[in-house]
Order: C-alpha cells, then sequence, then structure tokens
C-alpha cells in the first residue's frame, strides 16, 4: 500500500472554495420554506384569536343568526356565510359549461395559428384586477343587465306566483344573480386552464383510438376525454369555487350590501369578503372588529376545506 | 500484499500488481434504497490506460463509475459498502472530503452537460472552485484543456460564445475539457458518445486516446467496437457482478465465461 | 328512415356540441373586448398630464393620482424584494433539498392553499399581526399583505421549473468538486433564470392590482408620502373610494386609475407569457 503512494505523486489536497456554506444555505432554504408554513399558520391562529371575542359572546347564535347591526350590537354571520355560498354555487353554474366548452375548443377546435392568440385572451381575463371587474360590473354591466335581462324578466312574471317572489327586487341591476354573473366571468378563465391542462394529460393513443372506431368529436369528449379527466376536473371545478368564495372587490362593488338572508335573484345581498372589505377600516367597536374577524376565519376555514379538496384531487388526476 | 479477489469458478478475473493502479476496488457492494445492486465487485484500474467497462443494461456498469467519485451520495437513499482505494486511501470511507476527491476523479457524462455560461466560463469553472488565479494563467489553463480535448482550434475565436451553441460532439468535447481542466488524475465516462453522431463520436475517441498518457480513464459503454478500440483492459459485468476482467485482447478474443462470449458475440445484451 | 334518424341524432348532437364551445370561446372573448372597450372609452378622457403630477384632490378640485401611483409602486417594489428571496428559496428548497420527504409535501400543499387562499384574509391577518399591536396602518403593513400574496406563486413557480433542470446538471457540477449551494447558485438558477422571472413577473402582476388586502393595512392617505411607516395612498384602494363616490371628477380619476392599472398588468402578464412555452400535447 505504501509502495503505491510512494510511486505515485501524490496531488496536493484541494477542496473547493466554500464547501463549508453548504449546510448555511440549505439551513437557509429550509428557513424560507418554514417561513411560509408559519404564515398560514399565523394567519388561521391571528383570526382565532381577533374573532374569539364574537364567538364568546353569540356562540352558536353567531352563525345561526342573521341579524347583523352595528348599532344594537348584535352580529350573526348566517345572512352573510349564504350569501356567500349562493353567489359561488351561481357562478360556478354558470361557469362551468363555459369553461369546459373554452378548454374543449383550445384542445381539439382551435386552429393551431390561433390557439395561442385566443389562449392569451382568455388568461388576460384572469389577469384583470378584481377592481376593473368590480367597476366594470356597477358602471356598465348593472345598466345593461337592468335594463335588458332584469326588467323583462320582471315584467314577464304573473303576479303572485313563485316566479314574482323570486325574482322581485329593485331593478337597478345589483344583486346577487348580477353578482353571481360577474363571479362567473372572472373564474371562468381559471377553470378552463386547468380543464385544458387535464385535457392535454389525456395521451393521444387514448383518444385516437376512439376516433379510429368512429366516433366525432362529441362522443370522443363525452365518452372518453371527460371520464378519463373525471378526478382532476372535479379539483378544477373546486379551485374555481375557492376563487369565486374568496373574491372581495368585484362582489362588493355589485352585490347590493344588505346585510340578512337574500330573499330573491334580484335582492341585494352579502357575502363574507363584501362585508368585511366595507366595514372592517370603519367598524365601530371591538365587537363588531372581532365579528368581522370571526367571519373571516368561517371564510377560511371553507375555503381551506374546498381548496384543499380541489389540490388533493388535481393532484391524484396528474400523478396517476 | 496481493489484491483479495473471491473468484466464483464461473468467473475470470485479472489481479494487476497494486503498485500499477490508481484505484483499487474491494468487495464492493451497492444498494439502491435497500435493493442490492453490485456484489463484491473487486477490480484495480490502471494508471495511465483505458479500462473499459461492458455489459447489458442495468448490470451495474454506471452504478460501479458512479461509486468511484461518490457521486451517488448526492442520494440519501444509495449507499456502498465495501472499499474503494484511490492511491491508498478509502474514499468511501466517513469524512472523505467529497470536493477534494472529485478535484482528482473527474467525469463525463452521457449527454452533453454545458452549463449555461460561456465557452470560456464552462470550462473555467471548475478551475475557479480550487484556485484563484491571475486573468493570463486562467486563459492559459483554459486554452491548454480545450487543446488536449481537441476542441480549441473549432472554439478560439467565440469563446466568450455560450457553450449551449455547440454542436452535440463539440459539448461533449467541452465537457472533457471541463473535467481535465481541473487536473484530475483519474477521468470517469459514463457513455459519453452514446448522443453523438458517427463522426462526433469518431472524434471524441481520438481525444479518448491521448489522454491516455496522462490519465487513468475508465470508460462505461455499450459499444464493444468502442472497447475494443480505445482499452487496455475490459472488465464485463452482468447482474450486479463483475464476470469478465483481463486485458482487453484477451477478453474480446477469447473469453473465459460464457455468458462474455455470448454477450460479445452479440447472442444476448 | 330507421337507420337514418340515430345517423342523424349524432350529427345533430356533433353540431350543437361544436357550435356550443365556439360559442363559449366567444363569450368569453366578447366578456374581454367589453370590459377593454369600458376601461378604454371611460378611461381615457380622464388621462392627462395632472393624473401623473399632482396628487389625489378634495371634490371639485385640480387633481391626479400622482401620490397613489408612488405609493403602489413602493409597496410593490418593497414587496416583490421580500416575496422573491423568500420564494425562491423556499422553491429551491422544495425543489432540490426537500424532494419527496413528508415535511416537504405538506409544505407543497399548504403553499398551493395559500395560492389561492382569499386576499382579504391576508389583509385580516397583517392587520392583527402589524396594524393593531403598532397601533396605526402603514406603508409596511400594506407591503407586507402583498408579499404574502406574492410568495407562494413565486414559491411555486420556482420549484416548478427547478425540477425541470436535468439531473446531469446538477451531477456534473457536483463532479467537478463545486459544493451543492454553488452549484445550484451558478449553474441550476443560471439556466433555469428565464422561468423564475416568469414566475416573478406574474406574482408582480398580480399583486398590483390587488385591493382587499390595502382596505385596512395600508389605508390610504390623501397626500403625498413617501414615508412607508404611514398610512400610503395606493392606486387600488383610491380606485375603490373614488368610484364609490358621488362626485363626477373623483369618478373620473378612478377610471382613468383603473385603466392605468388594467393596462400595467395586462402588459406584465403578455411579457410573462410570451418568455414562456405553450403547454403541448403530451
Amino acid at each position: 500500500m505504501t509502495a503505491a503512494i510512494e510511486s505515485h505523486e501524490a496531488a496536493p489536497a484541494r477542496t473547493a472554495k466554500g464547501a463549508v456554506f453548504d449546510r448555511t444555505f440549505e439551513a437557509l432554504c429550509f428557513g424560507a420554506a418554514t417561513l411560509l408554513l408559519t404564515a398560514l399558520g399565523g394567519l388561521i391562529v391571528s383570526l382565532a384569536i381577533g374573532g374569539w371575542p364574537a364567538f364568546a359572546k353569540f356562540g352558536p347564535r353567531f352563525f345561526i343568526s342573521s341579524d347583523w347591526d352595528p348599532v344594537q350590537e348584535v352580529y350573526g354571520a348566517s345572512g352573510a356565510i349564504v350569501g356567500t355560498l349562493v353567489s359561488s354555487a351561481l357562478a360556478l353554474l354558470f361557469a362551468l359549461p363555459l369553461a369546459l366548452g373554452v378548454a374543449i375548443f383550445l384542445v381539439e377546435l382551435c386552429p393551431v395559428r390561433l390557439r395561442r392568440p385566443i389562449g392569451t385572451a382568455v388568461e388576460l381575463l384572469a389577469g384583470i384586477p378584481s377592481i376593473v371587474y368590480g367597476m366594470w360590473g356597477l358602471f356598465v354591466f348593472a345598466p345593461w343587465f337592468a335594463h335588458n335581462v332584469q326588467l323583462p324578466i320582471m315584467t314577464a312574471a304573473p303576479p303572485g306566483s313563485i316566479w314574482e317572489t323570486i325574482t322581485s327586487g329593485v331593478p337597478n341591476g345589483a344583486g346577487i344573480l348580477a353578482a353571481s354573473l360577474i363571479l362567473a366571468i372572472m373564474i371562468l378563465p381559471f377553470i378552463a386552464a386547468t380543464l385544458r391542462e387535464l385535457l392535454l394529460t389525456i395521451p393521444p393513443a387514448v383518444r385516437e383510438s376512439a376516433y379510429g372506431l368512429g366516433s366525432n368529436t362529441f362522443e370522443v369528449i363525452r365518452k372518453v376525454s371527460l371520464p378519463y379527466i373525471r378526478t382532476g376536473a372535479v379539483g378544477a371545478i373546486m379551485l374555481g369555487l375557492g376563487r369565486a368564495l374568496g373574491e372581495t372587490m368585484a362582489v362588493t362593488f355589485i352585490i347590493g350590501n344588505s346585510h340578512g338572508f337574500p330573499t330573491s335573484i334580484f335582492a341585494s345581498g352579502a357575502t363574507i369578503a363584501s362585508t368585511i372589505a366595507n366595514e372592517f377600516a370603519e367598524a365601530t367597536g371591538e365587537l363588531h372588529t372581532a365579528s368581522l374577524i370571526a367571519l373571516g376565519l368561517v371564510l377560511f376555514v371553507i375555503t381551506f376545506a374546498v381548496l384543499a379538496l380541489a389540490r388533493l384531487m388535481i393532484g391524484r388526476q396528474v400523478n396517476s | 500484499m496481493t489484491v483479495q479477489t473471491l473468484e466464483a469458478p464461473d468467473t475470470r478475473i485479472l489481479a494487476l500488481p497494486e503498485d500499477e493502479v490508481t484505484i483499487q476496488v474491494k468487495g464492493l457492494d451497492f444498494f439502491y434504497s435497500g435493493k442490492q445492486a453490485l456484489f463484491g465487485v473487486s477490480v484495480g484500474f490502471k494508471r495511465k490506460a483505458v479500462t473499459a467497462l461492458i455489459g447489458p443494461s442495468g448490470c451495474g456498469k454506471s452504478t460501479l463509475l458512479r461509486t468511484l467519485n461518490r457521486m451517488y451520495s448526492l442520494y440519501p437513499g444509495q449507499k456502498a459498502e465495501g472499499e474503494v482505494l484511490l492511491d491508498g486511501e478509502d474514499v468511501l470511507a466517513r469524512g472523505v472530503d467529497l470536493s477534494a476527491l472529485r478535484a482528482r476523479v473527474g467525469m463525463v457524462f452521457q449527454k452533453p452537460t454545458p452549463f449555461p455560461m460561456s465557452i470560456f466560463e464552462n470550462v473555467a469553472y471548475g478551475v475557479r472552485l480550487y484556485e484563484r488565479l491571475p486573468r493570463a494563467e486562467l486563459a492559459n489553463r483554459v486554452e491548454e484543456a480545450l487543446r488536449r480535448a481537441a476542441l480549441w482550434d473549432e472554439v478560439k475565436d467565440k469563446l466568450k460564445d455560450s457553450g449551449l451553441g455547440l454542436s452535440g460532439g463539440q459539448q461533449q468535447r467541452l465537457c472533457v475539457a471541463r473535467a481535465i481542466a481541473v487536473k484530475p488524475e483519474v477521468l470517469l465516462l459514463d457513455e459519453p458518445a452514446s448522443a453523438l453522431d458517427p463522426i462526433s463520436t469518431a472524434r471524441l475517441e481520438e481525444t479518448i486516446r491521448e489522454l491516455r498518457s496522462d490519465y487513468t480513464v475508465i470508460i462505461v459503454t455499450h459499444n464493444m467496437g468502442q472497447a475494443a478500440r480505445l482499452s487496455d483492459h475490459t472488465g464485463f459485468m452482468y447482474l450486479g457482478q463483475l464476470v469478465e476482467f483481463g486485458e482487453t485482447d484477451q477478453v474480446f478474443t477469447n473469453p473465459a465465461t460464457g455468458r462474455a462470449r455470448d454477450y460479445i458475440t452479440g447472442r444476448f445484451g | 328512415m330507421s337507420a337514418g334518424s340515430p345517423r342523424l341524432g349524432r350529427r345533430i348532437s356533433e353540431v350543437a356540441f361544436l357550435a356550443f364551445c365556439w360559442a363559449a370561446t366567444g363569450v368569453a372573448l366578447i366578456a374581454l373586448a367589453a370590459i377593454l372597450w369600458s376601461l378604454i372609452r371611460q378611461g381615457i378622457g380622464g388621462l392627462n398630464l395632472d393624473v401623473f403630477t399632482r396628487s389625489t384632490p378634495a371634490p371639485g378640485s385640480r387633481g391626479g393620482l400622482l401620490n397613489a401611483i408612488l405609493g403602489s409602486l413602493m409597496m410593490c417594489a418593497v414587496a416583490m424584494a421580500g416575496a422573491v428571496t423568500v420564494g425562491v428559496l423556499a422553491g429551491t428548497w422544495l425543489s432540490e433539498f426537500a424532494k419527496d420527504s413528508r415535511y416537504g409535501k405538506v409544505v407543497r400543499f399548504l403553499n398551493d392553499v395559500l395560492l389561492s387562499a382569499p386576499s382579504i384574509l391576508v389583509g385580516l391577518f397583517v392587520y392583527e399581526l402589524m396594524v393593531r399591536p403598532m397601533k396605526g396602518f402603514s406603508g409596511y403593513a400594506g407591503a407586507l399583505a402583498l408579499a404574502l400574496l406574492a410568495v407562494p406563486v413565486i414559491t411555486r413557480t420556482t420549484e416548478d421549473v427547478l425540477r425541470l433542470q436535468p439531473t446531469a446538471l446538477r451531477e456534473a457540477s457536483v463532479a467537478l468538486g463545486a459544493p451543492v449551494w454553488r452549484t445550484i447558485l451558478t449553474v441550476i438558477w443560471k439556466s433555469a433564470q428565464g422561468g423564475m422571472l416568469t414566475g416573478a413577473l406574474l406574482a408582480f402582476a398580480r399583486i398590483s392590482g390587488e385591493t382587499a388586502p390595502l382596505l385596512f393595512t395600508a389605508l390610504n392617505n390623501q397626500f403625498l408620502s413617501l414615508d412607508l411607516s404611514h398610512p400610503m395612498a395606493n392606486l387600488p384602494v383610491v380606485i375603490f373610494n373614488f368610484a364609490l363616490s358621488a362626485y363626477d371628477d373623483w369618478r373620473r380619476l378612478a377610471w382613468a386609475g383603473a385603466l392605468l392599472i388594467a393596462a400595467s398588468v395586462l402588459t406584465v402578464t403578455i411579457i410573462a407569457r410570451l418568455t414562456t412555452r405553450e403547454p403541448k400535447r403530451s
């Protein structure tokens, strides 16, 4: 063994400069990742602490009651919760078929040359700041909507019918339905983008063999593509729902901002986010602030559940 | 001290004298998260000579190569047991300075891996890790390395261009230049020509042949002809074992084991 | 006829389906066009030199958006500086160190959730974290809220593009004896810089239009102030307040501001998109 070393002129041991920083660098990266985790944890804890006085004072009534009265210092969240759920569900109802149509168009039908411009245009729809949606909704969309949709429907409703009840309201264009339509436009590009990605994961051979059997596009989509992406598609929908639930500015502009249960699709209402946006900066007292933060916690729990499910389902689809 | 090799009846391993080898592998086992990939490999790699490792896919020849510079240490699930002696020092030992090890044992990969920087910076990258040289001296080192890799004439006027702009064969020779600029003793080549066209392959082989005079070269290859043309010694591996090792002429013209004979004559692989 | 009708049915459903897909895309494009058209029509009239040289006015007097524009720029700059640092390091950890470890999976999952968490809740969080304890709204609080929204975007894109870098590139650098941190800094980040820049641009586009998290963190400021430790004017909140006001000149400024903000966000989005490749069928 010694012979081996002597016979060869041993090179001087060289170590790259800075090898000692490897640990430091990894620790730095780890710290950043942990900071992220702490942020989410801090969010939950701070909402829980900030909202505690409201939960303590009202107990379960906070979730059941729809009285929201800063003057009497009585706060019940159910109006805002229902407003949030109803407007988001309606938005999803409108957005989903459209998003599916757009995604299929971009993947299957669009001429190659137009694919990129149209794809980018749809993405721009997602890029428009929500405050712009709000202004457009209030000043452009609402008057048009009142004149061309709301009034005709209200006048056509037979007096005394259920039809009249669910379409009653002030014909000014603002309200639950109008807010849902704006929300639908906002979440459409998110759902479409995810569906498009999912459709692109289908192996060409699967689709081609279906076409090879003589199926037309509709049949291939319905019987092959959609079943193939089913799990992921549900995830995409949940993702869109998550967006709609938490959307603030656009809704604040157009939903009309009145507390209590919405009584018709044209009635004004409020969502959790719009209530917080409207009242938080000018909250009248500790209890008012606490109640708003408690509302925030409720919104967090709802969206966290929806988003977590969405991520799990999309993840499962992409991994499988 | 003689090399301890456990020779099963169906293997034939030539034991080289220890003062002629740079790297001596003894009883090497290797595990990928518990799954064994090398079984008691013992072999010596001769100084200033080319050793080829051949065998079917998944036989462990790349694994053996990646043990020699501890490349596997990047991956937590992988571990090696046994001894790999580089000039008598066990590189598998705990606390070995990996950076120092890799300065002595360079490596070139299957696909060209130019870094996203200029040709000059690519070659200077490794040098700069270890030495702070004046500009002129650094330029000399880069030129010397590029000359040895037979790339200098093609790139001397565009050293500032991106290394990514070179052809596949040029990129691979750039990687050779980058490895030898650090002045290693050993050069590991992991199927360096598998992504190249025949002409680029021929030029790379020419380069490798010239490197023999200064380096211990170990090359993993799928190409029998390449192994026969380039190497002084050849090892044939099968299912994680070194089945046959000897003079290249001997292994190719008169293989002792049935497996090696079948593989070399193209009956499987 | 009996053989003909199912075939006819198939044909009709096919045509109806294709028409629907075209129509859906049409609806999306019309919505985009309608929004951009109203922005330009209503906003262009309000855009004049005053917008960029004067601060927000009292109703009925001359003024512009200078304080809001500067405030927005400053808070976004501070937010991006912090968010890029944390996001790039966190993304690097997920891609290079965490790999498939359990903790890595948890961080990755929660980051994805944070990515689409309601921005107004981030505002509430920062209010509780900074505004209430420090007894005052401030530009720093606004910047922190924006940073919290940008970090998940940057983390995600960083991890995604780093994972696309070939293993051989990492090994090639390590094989030369380079320490891991040097390999990442000089080879991997360099190789991935285009994608990482796209991520930062998208994050910037996202936060520069955000209103909700600023409502009760930065609040607003009628006057020009470059002091981040005080309430700070910013475009989105000014637009919000002015748009819902009863004064015509305020509303005009709101439209001008909306046009400005939409134009810059969309420009950044387009630049970011132009630098990435179109998704392909796998």
